[in-house]
């Protein structure tokens, strides 16, 4: 049973690099080591939320593809 | 060397050590080329990058306002071409301006998010908007010809020492 996340985020329909800035500024409204939640549907986050993270420094607790929707959760590390 | 020398030489190598940055020349007006350059600055500042973008030449256009520019004949003429931001075309297929109607519709149909905003964005994620003062001085654009974002207008050194601590340099 996963944890619940402290926001969840629509970024169904955007595109680069919206993902990238939406997650950014949302993040800085979660505590350090709370979690976010977001669906995406741009394919292009499938790699650029996993390196956003290794570049930030946060934690990519899971990414998974079911149909065209993305659902991520990456959790604030610092 | 003095010693009081060795002991200041750490600081002044920290100055000058690469950082997380990224700088950009900004050097095409075309709209393509634009969308890349400011799509990879919102992104770098979103990534905790620390972006400077330093427009010169053609791409001073992507920071003017639409108010006309230009004492001389030429001056003017320049300023009725290089309107602002609205009036990029692309680098390919412009066909006299079909093109530059073609990508913005295409683009808004895909939902991509479109130039102007793009570049709100980049001010508002702390991007550094720059100006070459020398090109400015050819095409006769002043600073209040410019959008407000844009910090400084500033020379080629302050570019190189700018891009001599940045992890990524870019000429667009």
């Amino acid at each position: 049973m996963e944890l619940k996340p402290d926001l969840t985020l629509d970024l169904k329909g955007l595109l680069c690099p919206m993902p990238v800035v939406k997650i950014n500024q949302a993040i800085k409204n979660v505590p350090v080591g709370g979690l976010i939640e977001a669906y995406a549907t741009d394919p292009g986050v499938m790699a650029d939320i996993p390196a956003w993270c290794r570049s930030t420094g946060n934690e990519l607790v899971t990414i998974e593809k079911q149909d065209k929707v993305i659902r991520f959760v990456v959790r604030r590390l610092k | 060397m003095a010693l009081e020398q060795i002991a200041e030489v750490p600081a002044a190598e920290a100055e000058r050590a690469v950082q997380n940055r990224l700088s950009m020349v900004v050097f095409s007006g075309d709209m393509d080329r634009l969308m890349a350059a400011f799509i990879i600055a919102t992104g770098a500042a979103a990534s905790g990058m620390n972006v400077t973008m330093f427009f010169t030449f053609w791409g001073l256009q992507a920071i003017k306002k639409p108010s006309p520019t230009g004492r001389s004949l030429f001056g003017r003429m320049l300023g009725v071409f290089l309107r602002d931001i609205q009036g990029v075309g692309p680098s390919k297929m412009n066909f006299g301006g079909l093109g530059r109607w073609m990508f913005k519709k295409m683009m808004k149909s895909h939902n991509v998010t479109p130039l102007p905003e793009l570049r709100r964005l980049a001010a508002e994620l702390g991007v550094r908007m720059l100006a070459c003062q020398m090109s400015m001085e050819v095409m006769e654009i002043r600073r209040e010809d410019l959008i407000d974002e844009v910090q400084d207008v500033v020379g080629v050194a302050t570019f190189l020492e700018e891009a001599s601590r940045s992890k990524i340099t870019l000429f667009i």
